[in-house]
This record gives C-alpha cells, structure tokens and sequence, in this order.
C-alpha cells in the first residue's frame, strides 16, 4: 500500500482564503525547510503527485506515475470532484537475483480531489506518457467566465 | 602583544576529495528512486524518471562510475495558472560506483513510460565460475 494522501489535508478552494491558504502552507514549507539547502517536493510522501492547472475552458491535472498500464488506472470525475486510483505492479524478476536497493515503491494508490468549479465529466480526456497522467477537465459551461460587453 | 600580519601566502591544504560537478541549469535536482538487482551474468538498473524523453536521457559510465542526468521539459503550460502544486519538474541525477567489471558495448538501456531500465553485462572475467572439484 502506498502512502495516502495526508498532506495537504484538504485542499481548499474557497474563493476569498484560496490563495492565502496556500501561501500560508508554502510559508510553513520554506520555514520548516529553512535550516536545509533544498526544499523538498511540496507533496513529497504523496502518491501520486499531482500539479493541477487552469486556463479560461479547462483544468489541466497531471500527475507522475511512472511505469504503469494505462488499464490500471482508474480514472472517474463527477460536478468538481476527481478521483484517480490504481495499482502499481513491479515485475518479478525470475532469475535468481539478488537485490542490491529496492526504492520503487509499489501498490495501490486513491487520491481525490476537489476543483475549484465543476467540470463536464463527459468531455475529460486523460492520456499517459513519459510516466505522466495528462487529464484535460473542461470546465462546465456554466462554470466558465463570461466576457460582459457593456453596452453605451 | 599584536600579533604580525604574515603576509605568506600560505600553502593551500590539497585535498582528497572526490568532486561531483555541479549543475549549471538552475532548478531542482531529483535523485530518482531505483532498483538495482544482480544475477551472474549482469547488473540491472531501474529507475523511475517520469516525464523524462529518450532524447532527454544521458547515461554515462567511466572509471566505474555510471552517472545517470535526465531533464524534464515541459511545454505549453507557461499560459495555464496553478491550482495545486506538488512536483517541480526537475533533473534527475544519481551517480554509482560499480565494483564489478562491466562490458561497456554491451550496455543496453530502454525507457518506457518513465521508467528506465539499464542492463549491465558483467565482462566475462568478472563473472563466476563454479569450479567442479575432480575426484583422483
């Protein structure tokens, strides 16, 4: 079993304390990580790590899972909720070997998490490869700015 | 009671120790996880590097020390705003000393979806022989 998500607890979305929040846990990162001469991965102990972007019509979410099937992988989206979880598998080696390190870590893995508005589940795309999961989330249409022309 | 300024220049202590190079490209810099596993024949490598290309790939081996760089690329999210952040996209870089003799033109590395995979021939001197005892 991997490690599941503990950190950050609950990612918030909230309008007004959204960026605050995350500048508040970036803060706490750099100070906690002060005293050393690199910060670690913000997510480190999280499997997988996922960066989530935006632009005006869709989320972009991409995460690192190196070296899984595609068929794996369990992908669901519903309103502004995604989940992904799946099982990773390291091939036994058949041969008589012996192991000098073993860090790849290996098992089930189930992250959730929440966006900001909702997606159209129907229209996501998820694609692999060079060991990222690539999801293309559009956005709702209700959920999309709208450019307001004011009229004199 | 001051003491002289000594103008000498004094002998810089040389020292032993082994030097890496240093990164010229800003950023972070991973060490990837791997798994490293021998049977008689070979030494094999995996590492996990997601997002790197093939093209992107160096895999270096000289006076026994493999040196593994990869870079990260990423393209077209310059436009895209954060959301949530957990990974930095990086290089990857990890160094080995190897004990055993290795067959250098033998080398062979795949990389498929993130994961490289370096198989290690050990030269025929290096290998094991089982030596039958006879019996007079």
């Amino acid at each position: 079993m991997l490690v599941r998500r503990v950190w950050p607890s609950r990612p918030t979305f909230e309008e007004s304390f959204g960026d605050l929040d995350q500048m508040r846990r970036e803060m706490l990162r750099l100070l906690e990580t002060s005293s050393g001469d690199a910060a670690p991965d913000p997510g480190a102990g999280v499997f997988p790590p996922m960066n989530i972007t935006q632009d005006d019509d869709s989320f972009y979410l991409r995460a690192e899972i190196p070296g899984i099937k595609p068929s794996e992988l369990s992908i669901s989206a519903l309103r502004n909720r995604v989940s992904i979880s799946g099982r990773r598998e390291i091939a036994r080696e058949h041969e008589r070997v012996s192991y000098h390190r073993k860090e790849r870590p290996e098992g089930t893995f189930n992250r959730a998490v929440t966006l900001p508005v909702e997606v159209d589940p129907e229209r996501v795309d998820a694609r692999y490869s060079d060991g990222i999961l690539t999801l293309t989330l559009p956005k709702a249409e209700q959920a999309k700015p709208r450019q307001i022309t004011v009229k004199s | 009671m001051a003491r002289e300024a000594s103008t000498d220049v004094q002998k810089a202590e040389s020292s032993n120790v082994p030097t890496v190079p240093e990164q010229t490209r800003t950023g972070p810099v991973y060490s990837p996880a791997v798994d490293i596993f021998e049977n008689d024949n070979s030494i094999t490598l995996l590492a996990d590097m997601p997002g790197v290309k093939a093209s992107d790939l160096e895999i270096d081996l000289r006076e026994n020390v493999l040196t593994l760089t990869a870079r990260v690329t990423t393209s077209g999210i310059a436009k895209e705003s954060n959301v949530l952040r957990e990974y930095r996209p990086g290089t990857f870089f990890r160094q080995f000393n190897l004990s055993e003799a290795i067959d250098q033109p033998k080398i062979d590395a795949q990389l498929a979806d993130g994961v490289l995979r370096l198989e290690l021939p050990k030269v025929e001197k290096a290998r094991p022989r089982q030596i039958t005892v006879r019996s007079a």
